[in-house]
């Protein structure tokens, strides 16, 4: 007999809808979820503060030679300090009362301060790592959604070139390049504002527009050919849209998933290319250290300082293995269907 | 037919892909400033007579690098190095290659027999404690540059317990660089056949297998490692351009008297015609693996149609 009731008001209201998330916020929720990438998020935060603000806070330069005072003769007893260790004239003024911030990681063989060194390359092979991945994405995204877009012969060209340069063996043309715009260009920019940047960390730059594009390229590519044929594009052109306005508009904010994905993966592999650049000698120019020229002046004097040798490589891993297990994570998160082991 | 037309597409572009290595090198050096075979640096008479005599520096460009290329293709002649007198790029190359070949191939086959197992094992005892590990190690050295590994090994093995030499021309002294070598392409190589592996377990042949009474160890290896074998093929191309890239720093961390190191030392002293030859040479390796690794893969399964 209840069944035949009439309805409670509360039962006939419309039942409140779930609040509806935007892709980012449907996203983020499900990083959050994820510990370990979430770990990896909190981890690369604070070596990004800590590469920005420490050089500030810190009392001494990263390429303040402290034994090196104007007017005075070098004092070589800050030179090879082991970490917390002090120079003579430091703890003359120590006895004498004075505080001396200490060396956490002591000094390096010109008498600089490592910690700050460290610090200082971390900020290098991190902007390098971001602003490479920008330009990657940059030309990749633009090159990639007009093959895709367009189609026919504009796509066959671009993907013949995209074939090839996706077949060169990336390492070695990075160092063949490297190498030579490391002495066409330090000529060339010598006086402007660009040599002061150094001519290695912008053939860096060049290397990565020229080379490191293709595989954005074709993953864009590919989003763009399957949106293309969507009713939205072709409303878009009923309604008189230009081809870059729907490019623009309509089809990469359709990609963001994976544009943003993508861009996070290449992140550490920018870094990882860098130090092994820096490594080899070709990356960034003295006295500006990266973590990857750090390790390599280290490499030297690994029998008496092994501890400059393994902090750099320390920090380098670390950040390499935060960056991937966030990007694995966005992935996750925001583009399931791109996982592929 | 279709499998032939795509052998040879597939080849056409690894040529391509060769002479667009050797021509960009060829004109890239030409922006160091006076030329590659100059430099910047005064050079012995000899060397200057030999380089003038060879390539016809007062000759026009296109002439230049038709002889260049022509040397290569016929004699695989690199010209003389700037730097060590009186010895040719390709002899330079040669005894380089006779230290590093032995090296990379006995990591690519440690690297192959140890990551098939671990990718296996991973598989079979998925989210179980030995998976978990083995997960956890792998995802720890894909994020490992070679030159922190091999740096790491060599404070580890050769200074804080001196078990093994540090210097690779010394007895035993090749362990370390290829273990070093080993590690990225081992951890790379488990992933894959643990997710493939995982991929073929679930299919419907293994339940029929099994359900017909085969052994566990019948389906393993008669039906599911065979097939989870395939995408690990696809990768031995890269894993030997990664061995390549990862033996410059690892000759040079280990003191290795190998390619790699001869290669490093000559892009610091500017030995251009040295730099030249070695990239293309590489360059010939890696590309060569490539094209193999996609012809093997073709052929091994024939479901898979190109485009």
């Amino acid at each position: 007999m209840e069944d035949f009731q009439p309805a409670l008001r509360e039962e006939t209201a419309t039942p409140p809808t779930a609040r509806s998330d935007s892709f980012f916020r449907d996203g983020a929720v499900r990083l959050r979820k994820n510990k370990v990438a979430f770990t990896a998020f909190f981890v690369i935060i604070l070596i990004v503060l800590g590469a920005l603000l420490l050089p500030a806070l810190w009392p001494y330069r990263y390429d303040q030679m402290l034994g090196n005072t104007p007017g005075k003769p070098m004092d070589p007893s800050f030179n090879d300090l082991p970490p917390f260790g002090y120079s003579a004239t430091e703890y003359k003024k120590i006895e004498a009362g004075e505080k001396v911030f200490p060396h956490i990681f002591g000094t390096d063989a010109s008498g600089r301060d490592y910690f700050i060194r460290v610090v200082y390359g971390t900020r290098i092979s991190l902007a390098v790592g971001f602003f490479a991945s920008i330009i990657v994405l940059l030309v990749g995204l633009s090159v990639g959604s007009i093959a895709g877009f367009f189609g026919g012969k504009t796509d066959l060209t671009i993907m013949r070139i995209v074939d090839i340069i996706y077949s060169l063996p990336d390492t070695l043309m990075v160092i063949l390049l490297s190498s030579v715009l490391k002495s066409a260009l330090s000529s060339a920019f010598s006086g402007t504002v660009l040599s002061r940047l150094g001519s290695n960390l912008i053939s860096l730059f060049l290397v990565f527009a020229l080379l490191y594009w293709v595989s954005m390229a074709r993953l864009i590519r590919g989003q763009i050919l399957s949106l293309r044929e969507q009713e939205f594009v072709l409303s878009a052109r009923s309604a008189g849209a230009g081809a870059f306005w729907i490019i623009r508009r309509h089809l990469i904010p359709n990609c963001i998933g994976v544009v943003v994905v993508s861009t996070a993966l290449q992140i550490p592999s920018a870094i990882f290319t860098e130090s092994y650049l820096s490594f080899l000698g070709l990356g960034v120019n003295a006295p500006m250290p990266s973590l990857g020229s750090l390790a390599s002046e280290a490499l030297g004097s690994i029998h008496s300082y092994p501890h400059r040798l393994l902090i750099p490589a320390l920090v380098i891993s670390l950040i390499v293995l935060s960056l991937n297990l966030l990007g694995d994570g966005l992935r996750d998160a925001f583009d399931p269907k791109q996982r592929e082991f | 037919m279709q499998t032939f037309a795509y052998l040879l597409k597939r080849i056409a572009l690894a040529v391509l892909t060769i002479w667009v290595v050797i021509t960009l090198t060829f004109f890239v050096m030409r922006a160091v400033p006076g030329g590659p075979f100059l430099g910047e640096k005064a050079l012995t008479q000899e060397a200057m007579d030999a380089l003038q005599a060879k390539y016809g520096l007062d000759k026009p460009l296109p002439q230049q690098y038709i002889t260049y290329l022509k040397d290569i293709v016929t004699r695989l002649d690199f010209g003389p190095s700037l730097k060590q007198r009186g010895r040719t790029v390709s002899k330079i190359i040669g005894q380089g290659l006779g230290v590093s070949v032995p090296l990379g191939l006995a990591a690519a086959a440690i690297a192959t027999a140890a990551g098939l197992t671990l990718g296996a094992v991973a598989a079979l005892r998925r989210n179980k404690l030995p998976d978990r590990l083995i997960m956890a190690l792998t995802t720890t050295f894909v994020s490992m540059p070679s030159f922190i590994i091999g740096t790491f090994l060599l404070y580890l093995f050769a200074i804080e317990l001196p078990i093994l030499p540090a210097n690779g021309a010394m007895a035993g002294g090749r362990i370390l660089p290829i273990v070093t070598l080993a590690l990225y392409p081992t951890a790379y190589i488990t992933r894959l056949t643990r997710s493939s592996m995982l991929d073929v377990l679930g299919q419907d042949y293994i339940r029929t297998a099994r359900a017909k009474g085969l052994s566990g160890g019948r389906i393993l290896f008669g039906h599911a490692l065979k097939n989870a074998l395939l995408p690990v093929i696809t990768y031995l191309g890269p894993m030997i351009a990664n061995i390549v890239t990862g033996s410059l720093v690892v000759e040079q961390i280990f003191a290795t008297p190998g390619i790699g190191r001869s290669f490093v030392s000559s892009i610091s002293n500017r030995d251009y015609p040295m730099i030249m030859g070695t990239t293309i040479v590489l360059s010939v390796l890696i590309v060569t693996m490539n094209l193999l690794s996609d012809i093997v893969y073709k052929l091994v399964d024939p479901r898979i149609h190109f485009k």
